[in-house]
């Protein structure tokens, strides 16, 4: 690793952050990708050259000449100066020599021998090289033989093998990117003015700064860098109490005692599981389309403990990949384990389960390199990676650590998925009361079940009563028929109507008919099958579905003339069947016109039985009517919906005087089919679906069924925990798993077995190799990545920027690191402190370089805008759940409430509105609404919509680095979310509430907000926009009364403290780590 | 300070305005460091722009091209007869099991106006415009399950996470109106498209690039009106003492992302005002009513169609409206191709004809490209998942059918062809990346350098694909 040239590459760094190109030092300038002609272009003693037309084999071959292009050409994309697969490069003349993980490569004077031939020809039973690619061209091989018999000269032909000096075998790792360098610890560098370290990180500060001629800034106010401590350490700004006192200590080691107070509050578990969610990709639902929720906010909580008792590192990472392997695994390590169970689960109908399992694993591997290794091995899913020294194979090896993992398969009506297990969190009271609530459920389930002698004879009873219910109906015998749209309709002997003709989208029926019966209760429309209709009807569509839109039924005395008549009111309607979900009465108040689709319409699923079956609706009128002389009825039915002919093919109308006509209306055709088999013929599945109608509605029964419902609801009250956790399958193969060729689910190739990347550290021998061993070789302390990448994203958060800004990706085509020695004097300090977070925290935010004041001075503004050279604090826009937090806390509104299932806290309507879903944000209650921002419920594909504006992330993949936007929806939010302006009223009250004059109450909305005292012309602008405000309520009490929450005695006042508050709530201070 | 006039092309071509070119950048581009090497997006602004604007109406669910715009009589023929096997080996379907049956369209099609484009007796309404749509028969797709196929048709990949086509183009063009978003998405139909927000997701695009949801009911922008008795002037003079506040501030800090900050807050008063004016459509006289048949105050495609003619006059860049349930499988009762496939036609059918006929009776037309289609297409066979009677297609992604209209297309031509049963494409295959090559071209953009640099490596929306389709150009 050249730290010096990355160093001295500084200003050159800085230069390319502002014109957006970064174009450093030499050493760097190889990681700006570029055309394949710039490939070596960094390593300075390689060019890239044309291939010469190439010597008779009897002609001295020239390395520089003859062979360097072809190992340029042919090989260096994966033995290069960027990779070394199977640790052979083969770009410069000393790593050719050094040979790869078989040994040496070349045999000089012997090409036959040579593994590098032998490898070109594909002897020994070994791939033939280059992989995947066109053999090598007949010349460049007789070259490459002609080279190696002539002895292998290097350049200028001089002897190449059979020399070894120190300085060569230092130029071996020459080009090792350093992130894949075992990090050392670094001397502390000296540095001209002393005073100003505080702690070892501020000597690699200031020397780098030193160098640049720039000056730290001075320290921050104690306010803001209370402030500042507070956000970042539990999230909160301090309280103004806090800030009081810590004002008033003026012991020296007042600030070490705040630093040490707030890592001890339980609130830095829940600050810092924050950025730990997002790389957990920690969510409570499972994802894709369905999105349905999940269980795991255990795993959740116990991040946060984890986080608060200051677990180490390694143990914290041992236990989340593998906590359920660890010998005798506790409850809270299987808990621990939940990490790689937050990856999406694919639950679509279809999916192949297989196939949805492999994007599972996928998932595993990304994120562990990711969270780890800071590296995107996610790119030899497909091929091997572009830039960094991994191969497909290493991404299948990886991944089949996690191919071990227990599952079930189970299937369901639209395929088979798989699932993991759940683990249950039952106390032993719990327990026994589940037991308690299981056997009283059955208990009662079994009673419902029996049939006693008198459930029977009830049941014989409620049978007779149905039949009689479709007896008692008088057929209307039609006067007049007639259709719109040109359907043609004749009527039958049995007095029903058949349609024929025309099949249009848009048809009225039209029937009139004449009867002598009085008190009519009902009027009954029956469409009945026929063998004309479409697949037998009742209805004219290609199913023999009909849809009805409405109905119109009017009375006139017969022989009354032509009169219509006057429109009969119906009190209830009943339908024996519909195949989607509708209001019947709805029927009667459709009158919509042609062109617009009424909002509701009894359609049919005629196909739904085996056999074709009629249907009816049964209109109950408000009053019973019929003319003495007789009446004369005219009945209307609609197919107005106009987007298919969906008409009733067979239809017949009946009327009844019966008191009760409604009852047995709903009882569906089928239904009514059996009850009219004898009981003694029924088949048994007919018999019990009468016994299970009649268990269903039978008042006999009622006290059971209720009893039943009660028991379940008991069962769910008990509330059992559970959480996802990871199982491996028992047996001793070692996990494997079938690479994909370019990465395609269905392209399965070669079984490759669990093994670790061969660019990495090896895995020790003592270690299993399972996921468990995975784990510890994750924590080894040969890992060259994983503490580095850990105290970066430490770094990041507290600073805004990581020391390698894109944390996320260490590689090749990372962003170089702004203080390389310092990353590594933290990467090996965390390791020296036991892997402590805290202690590595502590001493971050002890240093001076952290207590600078954040204000950017103008030269600095345009020499450094990103301050990456820390010449100044960190002044960061908070991130969203920050920002919630910090305006309840303000408003006192906030719950300190901790750990638990997750809360929903207000959000506008209609968020929560996706497909294939009915699930609904039940808005919390209480002191739930005003919980700490993690503890809200995340749903992937609908998250909480302020958190998302203000760039949080949807967690459905492992997201290290969040960006940080400044947007108009952001102001939108944090003006009119009912949530934000709450919080203003709240405030308001506390402001309101103080006694004194309006500027000490302005002045209190200040401390409270931004934690600090007012200068005067803020004070002065604050209290116009009262004054104004108060004016202006004054004059509009009614929406004084609106703005000003509660019964305040003065509500314009009230309101005007709420504008007030509203406003500082707005300010970029407000929502700024200063 | 103010945002108006400045558009990202602005910056590039002449930064040279009030604000300082960081808090511009910043707001803009909240990753701009980390994204070190970054082209600019000015630089793929190769061609002359064709367009200034799309709306894109995109039928999420998947419409059947067989029973729409893909004639087959041949699968009349044979409606009911097993596929012939050379077809269906090692195939995969999404619910398909067995050898399916061939279903022939129980739609008449007829040929219409002067091109004699055929378009099934479903849409009536755009049969008329039958001379300035180009209707491309011969769309392919890789994926076959909507969500991913969703994504992919807008973001160029199957996987969440990368930058879909309205924020490629609100990044590469920027907007025309400083009061209102670049891209903006109208939702209506059953529920969200499968692929939700990610479908307008900006990937590592910054998020100012995403699509703006406006929502169908309640308040089109998300906390854009103001609490309750608060009205415009309080809401004016607060965002007032925000911005002098932070002026002040910004004094003694310097960090010029407060600037951004002070105009992010004019921006979002000034939409407070714009929006809901935008967003009233009842202001439209009752001719246009009648011919988008809209009803002010309900949720609809309609009113979604006459909304997005309201947004491309004042200037949005990319307006793109999901109408979701063209799902047909026939797999239950209401979703077939009996009755479900017409009744979504009935519900897109005039409003497209309204929306066609009104750009262009605007001239609107001239220099708006409009994009119909879903996802994939649907299969020539009848699913018939378990053994169900009614009618219906599952997922097919070798096939289906798209039209686009409006300026830089050649109108009144049908490009492609499918073979006899409409199975494959056997002329002129347009895949997803070809067809975000054509649209980019139509407005000035190269496909090849719009691209964005994240992780180490270059990104664009075509990725290392993209094919101009040369024939669609006029």
């Amino acid at each position: 690793m050249k730290r010096s040239l990355a160093i001295g590459g500084a200003a050159a760094l800085l230069a390319a952050s502002t014109s957006g190109h970064l174009l450093a030092g030499s050493n760097w300038a190889s990681l700006v990708p570029g055309s394949r002609g710039a490939l070596l272009a960094g390593s300075g003693s390689v060019r890239i050259v044309a291939q010469a037309n190439p010597p008779a084999p009897a002609q001295r071959v020239d390395f520089t000449r003859d062979i360097q292009p072809i190992f340029e050409t042919h090989c260096a994309e994966c033995h290069g100066p960027k990779k070394g697969r199977a640790r052979l490069r083969l770009h410069a003349p000393d790593v050719i020599r050094k040979g790869g993980e078989s040994g040496a490569v070349i045999v000089p004077g012997k090409s036959q021998d040579s593994l590098l031939i032998r490898r070109i020809l594909g002897l020994d039973g070994e791939d033939r090289m280059p992989l995947d690619a066109d053999p090598l061209p007949s010349d460049a091989l007789a070259n490459l033989r002609a080279w190696i018999d002539q002895g292998a000269p290097g350049p200028g032909g001089e002897a190449m093998f059979g020399v070894t000096s120190g300085a060569q075998a230092a130029a071996d790792t020459v080009d090792e990117h350093w992130a894949y360098v075992k990090p050392a610890r670094p001397e502390l560098p000296p540095v001209r003015t002393e005073s100003w370290v505080r702690t070892p990180i501020d000597r690699f500060v200031l020397a780098r700064l030193e160098a640049e001629k720039l000056a730290p800034s001075p320290e921050a106010a104690r306010g803001t860098l209370l402030r500042r401590l507070a956000l970042d350490l539990t999230g909160l700004p301090p309280a103004p109490g806090e800030l009081d006192s810590f004002l008033a200590d003026t012991s020296p080691d007042a600030y070490e005692r705040v630093v040490d107070r707030l890592l001890a509050s339980p609130h830095y578990g829940e600050r810092w599981a924050r950025p730990w969610l997002d790389l957990a990709r920690y969510a409570d639902t499972n994802g894709y389309e369905k999105d349905n929720r999940r269980a795991i906010w255990k795993y959740r909580d116990w991040v946060i403990d984890a986080l608060n008792r200051d677990l180490p590192f390694d143990r914290f990472t041992i236990e989340q990949i593998a906590g359920d392997m660890l010998p005798a695994a506790t409850p809270e390590q299987k808990i621990a384990s939940g990490f790689h169970r937050n990856a999406m689960t694919n639950e679509e109908g279809g999916v192949d389960p297989e196939e949805a399992r492999y994007e599972v694993l996928v998932d595993r591997v990304n994120t562990t390199a990711t969270v780890w290794l800071g590296t995107t091995l996610a790119c030899a899913q497909c091929h091997n990676h572009k830039y960094d020294p991994f191969s497909q194979k290493d991404y299948f090896r990886m991944l089949a650590f996690f191919a071990n993992a227990d599952y079930d398969s189970r299937t369901f009506g639209d395929g088979t998925r798989h699932s993991e297990p759940t683990l249950d969190l039952a106390t032993p009271e719990q327990e026994a009361a589940r037991k308690k609530q299981q056997a009283e459920i059955d208990r009662i389930d079994l009673e419902l079940k029996t049939a006693t002698p008198s459930i029977q004879a009830a049941q014989e009873q409620w049978e007779g009563a149905m039949r009689s219910a479709f007896t008692g109906w008088t057929r209307l015998a039609p006067a007049a028929v007639s259709a719109t749209g040109g359907v043609v309709l004749t009527v039958l002997p049995d007095s029903s109507v058949l349609a024929s003709g025309a099949n249009p989208k848009l048809t009225s029926y039209t029937l009139t008919a004449a009867t002598t019966l009085e008190g009519i209760t009902a009027v009954r429309l029956e469409a009945l099958p026929d063998p004309s209709l479409p697949k037998g009807g009742p209805g004219r569509d290609g199913y023999g579905h009909f849809r009805v839109t409405g109905m119109e039924v009017a009375i006139a005395p017969a022989g009354g003339g032509r009169h219509q008549g006057e429109p009969v009111r119906f009190e209830t309607v009943k339908v024996d069947d519909s195949a989607t979900p509708f209001e019947p009465a709805e029927l009667l108040a459709n009158r919509i016109g042609a062109t617009e689709r009424p909002r509701a319409s009894w359609a049919i699923n005629a196909m739904r039985d085996p056999e074709r079956m009629p249907r009816h609706a049964v209109l109950a009128t408000a009053a019973p009517f019929g003319f003495a002389g007789g009446t004369r009825i005219t009945i209307r039915i609609d197919h107005l919906d106009g987007t298919i002919g969906q008409g009733i093919g067979r239809f017949r109308v009946s009327v009844s005087n019966a008191p009760n006509p409604l009852d047995g209306a709903d009882i569906a055709p089928r239904f009514r089919r059996i009850l009219n088999v004898p009981a003694g013929e029924r088949t048994p599945a007919q018999t019990e679906e009468i016994a299970a109608a009649f268990r269903a509605t039978s008042p006999l029964l009622k006290p059971a069924r209720e009893a039943l419902s009660a028991a379940r609801k008991g069962l769910v009250a008990l509330d059992i925990p559970s959480t996802l956790v990871m199982r491996e399958r028992a047996g001793f193969e070692r996990p494997s798993f079938e690479l994909r060729v370019r990465g395609s689910f269905a392209a399965k190739a070669e079984r490759v077995y669990a093994r670790t990347p061969t660019a990495l550290h090896p895995m020790r021998e003592e270690l299993p190799v399972n996921r468990l061993g995975l784990a510890r070789w994750l924590v080894d302390e040969n890992n060259p990545l994983v503490a580095r990448v850990a105290v970066n994203r430490l770094w990041e958060q507290v600073f805004g920027r990581g020391l390698v800004e894109t944390s996320e990706d260490f590689g090749t085509q990372s962003a170089p690191p702004s203080h390389p020695e310092l990353l590594d004097w933290l990467a090996t300090e965390f390791v020296a402190k036991g892997w402590s977070q805290k202690a590595l925290l502590r001493e971050i935010v002890l240093s001076a370089t952290y207590r600078q004041s954040s204000a950017v001075q103008p030269q600095l503004a345009e020499r450094d805008p990103y301050n990456r050279l820390l010449a100044r604090g960190p002044r960061v826009r908070m991130e969203a759940e920050m920002i919630r937090d910090a305006v309840l806390a303000a408003s006192g509104l906030l719950s300190p409430k901790m750990l638990g299932p997750s809360v929903f806290p207000l959000q506008p309507e209609g968020i929560w509105n996706q497909p294939f879903s009915s699930d609904k944000w039940i808005t919390s209650t209480g002191e739930d609404l005003y919980r700490r921002s993690l503890y809200t419920f995340w749903r992937r594909t609908s998250p909480y919509p302020s958190f998302m504006t203000f760039d949080a992330t949807s967690r459905e993949f492992c997201t290290v680095r969040r960006v940080r936007t400044n947007t108009p929806l952001q102001a939108l939010t944090l003006l009119n979310d009912p949530a934000a302006f709450e919080a203003a009223q709240a405030l308001a009250a506390r402001m309101a509430g103080l006694a004194g004059e309006p500027r000490a109450r302005a002045a209190f909305g200040v401390k409270l907000v931004l934690s600090r005292e007012a200068a005067p012309a803020e004070l002065d602008r604050l209290l116009a926009t009262y004054e104004q405000e108060l004016k202006h309520y004054r004059s509009r009490p009614e929406a004084a009364v609106l703005v000003a929450a509660g019964r305040p005695e003065d509500p314009a006042e009230l309101a005007a403290w709420t504008i007030v508050a509203n406003v500082l709530l707005n300010l970029d201070e407000a929502v700024t780590k200063e | 300070m103010s945002l108006r006039h400045i558009t990202r092309r602005h910056f590039f071509e002449q930064a040279s305005f009030g604000m300082g070119s960081l808090a511009l950048a910043s707001l803009m581009d909240g990753t701009l460091s980390g994204a070190q090497g970054q082209s600019s997006p000015a630089a793929a602004l190769a061609f002359p722009p064709r367009v200034k604007r799309v709306i894109y109406l995109f039928m999420a669910g998947a419409p059947s091209q067989i029973d729409l715009f893909d004639p087959k009589p041949a699968l009349r023929k044979h409606d009911g007869e097993d596929i012939p096997e050379e077809f269906i080996k090692g195939e995969r379907f999404a619910f398909i099991k067995g050898t399916p049956k061939l279903l022939g369209s129980p739609f008449q099609f007829s040929r219409h106006g002067q091109s004699g484009a055929e378009i099934s007796e479903l849409l009536p309404n755009l049969a008329k415009m039958a001379d300035d749509i180009t209707i491309v028969r011969s769309m392919r797709t890789t994926q076959f399950n909507h969500a991913p196929a969703q994504i992919f048709m807008n973001t160029g990949h199957q996987v969440i996470g990368r930058p879909s086509l309205g924020s490629w183009l609100s990044y590469g063009l920027g907007s025309e109106n400083s009061d209102l978003p670049a891209f903006i998405v109208l939702l209506s139909g059953e529920n969200n498209p499968d692929g939700g927000k990610s479908c307008w997701g900006s990937g590592f695009l910054p998020t100012t690039h995403q699509g703006v949801e406006f929502r169908s009911s309640g308040e089109p922008v998300l906390f854009a009106s103001n609490p309750r008795g608060v009205d415009a002037e309080v809401r004016g003079r607060s965002v007032a003492a925000v911005n002098d506040l932070n002026r002040q501030h910004s004094l003694n800090v310097g960090d010029p992302e407060i600037q951004t900050r002070i105009a992010a807050y004019e921006l979002a008063y000034r939409m407070q005002t714009s929006v809901p004016e935008l967003t009233d459509i009842s202001t439209e006289p009752a001719a246009i009513h009648e011919l988008y048949g809209t009803e002010p105050g309900k949720a609809s495609f309609a009113n979604n169609c006459l909304l997005a003619r309201r947004l491309v006059e004042r200037g949005v860049r990319f307006v793109q409206l999901y109408h979701r349930g063209w799902d047909t499988h026939g797999a239950s009762f209401g979703e077939d191709i009996v009755e479900k496939l017409p009744r979504l036609c009935r519900q897109t059918d005039r409003p497209v004809y309204g929306l066609l006929t009104d750009l262009k009776q605007r001239g609107l037309l001239d220099d708006t490209l409009v994009v119909w289609g879903g996802e994939f297409g649907r299969t020539p066979m009848n699913e018939a998942r378990n053994g169900s009677k009614f009618l219906g297609r599952d997922h097919h992604p070798r096939a289906f059918t798209m039209w686009l209209a409006g300026g830089g297309i050649k109108p009144g031509v049908t490009i492609g062809r499918t073979d006899e049963l409409g199975y494959n494409v056997v002329e002129d295959p347009v895949d997803v990346h070809d067809l975000h090559a054509t649209m980019l071209r139509l407005l000035g953009v190269d496909h090849e350098k719009l691209t964005y640099r994240f992780q180490g490596r270059d990104f664009r929306l075509t990725d290392v694909h993209g094919k101009l389709v040369t024939k669609l150009l006029a």
